[in-house]
């Protein structure tokens, strides 16, 4: 489903990606994990173009989407992104985040979006928090609603961008729980996460990055029990250590 | 000071129409709404022409916008008015030239409120918008200007307030608003000079202080719902 074949990335002279190449099969759960300044997040911000390649090609259903005259603000529409920072938009309500884009981008009439924006909401758990507005809610709350408006969209894929760093840990649970329903259900999903426990638990396979590079791929048991390199095993005592 | 009221208050509030062109306080007030009408969309426009990754939009627009905060808005007045029939061949009369330099003026002012505020937006409201498939454009007029505007509010409103005194400097073109009105009334009765500019002074506060009021509610209002959050 996505395919990435040796992606390069320079901020100026600084290496950010270097022939990195993965796949990413239909309904696969892929964990992206290492130290930060890695490359991780650059790496998923290329998937839908946040950030520009100088090198390579990234295709997805076939088609290189970091070719000229790709229509960007389709492909986007077609690929659910969730930050770090949630970045709801906070003059718009819980239920006007989620239907803004399905409503302007003509996905859906008004009643529609809201029909399906409540079940999404329903799904994380807020439908309750429909008329709130983000600044009302906490951390956790937030970024579930993030999920939300990413999914009103209805994408056959998400990519996930550290969703809990900024979360206090009480709250990494609640949004966790939601992630690992969709990959349950079978949503495509790419994970930029330090979520060990998660990434154990749902991924299919677990990227370990380093310096702009993929070091190990390998299934979640293979990773956590027996990691090849002495990055990913420093990296991995690191994380035990926390 | 009653007096002087009772015998001028006509002329004070409309100058010599409808014998003559509409004058006086009521030009005033037209000619400031007219300014704030027409220079909101341009300042909009200009500020996001500012903020544009295109070189070829962002530039001529910085030029302009130094350009014209860095002459007096008096010498603007000037050279719209003699120097522009020069060249066109098209003789502008005085109120439209005020209400062109003051749209000018006040559009470059307001670009650089609505630019500064699209500059200071987290970087990740553009970001979520457009990788929700929104275009650049509606990514701007949906989820960045709404909020830009909003924080704005009070920048805005005295870049308004400040309109609204810069109609006076349509006294130097001979354009018979409030305070060429008062000029003249002056010269009338000639002995009366503190109230007549009394009055004048407090005309154009009760105007300002007006807007800024009702900004001031607007602002509540926004504001209401988050003010009910942490309540």
């Amino acid at each position: 489903m996505i395919v990435l074949d040796k992606v390069n990335k320079f901020y100026g002279d600084y290496h950010a990606l270097v022939d990195v190449s993965e796949r990413v099969g239909k309904n696969e759960v892929v964990v992206v994990c290492g130290p930060s300044g890695s490359g991780k997040s650059t790496l998923i911000r290329t998937l839908n173009r946040l950030e520009e390649i100088d090198g390579g090609s990234i295709a997805i259903d076939g088609r290189d989407i970091h070719e000229k005259g790709v229509d960007v603000d389709a492909l986007r529409a077609g690929i659910g992104f969730v930050f770090q920072h949630f970045n709801l938009f906070p003059h718009l309500t819980v239920l006007e985040n989620c239907t803004l884009a399905p409503v302007k981008l003509k996905r859906a009439t008004p009643a529609e979006a809201r029909e399906y924006a409540m079940q999404l909401l329903e799904r994380v758990g807020l439908a309750h928090k429909r008329d709130a507005y983000p600044n009302e809610l906490s951390g956790g709350q937030q970024q579930r609603v993030a999920i939300a408006r990413a999914l009103a969209m209805r994408p056959p894929i998400m990519l996930f961008d550290e969703p809990t760093s900024a979360l206090d840990p009480e709250m990494v649970g609640e949004v966790l729980q939601v992630m690992r329903s969709l990959a349950i259900e079978g949503m495509t999903m790419v994970c930029v996460t330090h979520e060990m426990g998660f990434a154990r638990e749902v991924a299919d396979r677990i990227v370990f990055m380093s310096e702009g590079r993929i070091l190990e791929r390998a299934t979640p048991e293979e990773f956590f029990t027996n990691p090849q390199t002495p990055r990913a095993q420093q990296f991995l005592a690191d994380r035990r250590r926390d | 000071m009653l007096e002087l009221i009772d015998t001028y208050w006509l002329y004070f509030l409309v100058g010599q129409y409808p014998e003559g062109p509409l004058g006086g306080l009521a030009l005033t007030v037209l000619l400031s709404f007219g300014a704030l009408l027409l220079a909101m969309p341009f300042g909009l426009l200009l500020g996001v022409a500012r903020v544009s990754n295109r070189r070829a939009v962002a530039w001529p627009v910085a030029a302009l916008v130094q350009l014209v905060r860095a002459v007096p808005l008096l010498l603007v007045v000037f050279w719209v008015y003699f120097f522009l029939p020069a060249v066109t061949g098209v003789k502008t009369g005085q109120a439209t030239t005020m209400l062109m330099v003051l749209v000018l003026f006040d559009g470059v002012y307001l670009a650089e409120i609505v630019a500064a505020g699209i500059r200071s937006l987290p970087k990740g409201q553009l970001e979520s918008a457009r990788s929700l498939g929104l275009s650049y454009s509606q990514a701007l007029r949906l989820v960045v200007l709404p909020q830009t505007l909003r924080n704005g509010l009070p920048s805005i409103v005295s870049q308004l307030v400040s309109t609204i005194k810069a109609t006076s400097l349509g006294y130097i073109i001979g354009l018979s608003e409030v305070s060429f009105i008062a000029t003249q009334v002056n010269t009338l009765v000639f002995t009366q000079a503190v109230e007549v500019y009394l009055i004048l002074a407090l005309t154009y506060f009760l105007l300002c202080f007006g807007l800024s009021q009702l900004a001031l509610l607007l602002e509540r209002r926004l504001n209401r719902r988050a003010a009910q959050a942490s309540s």
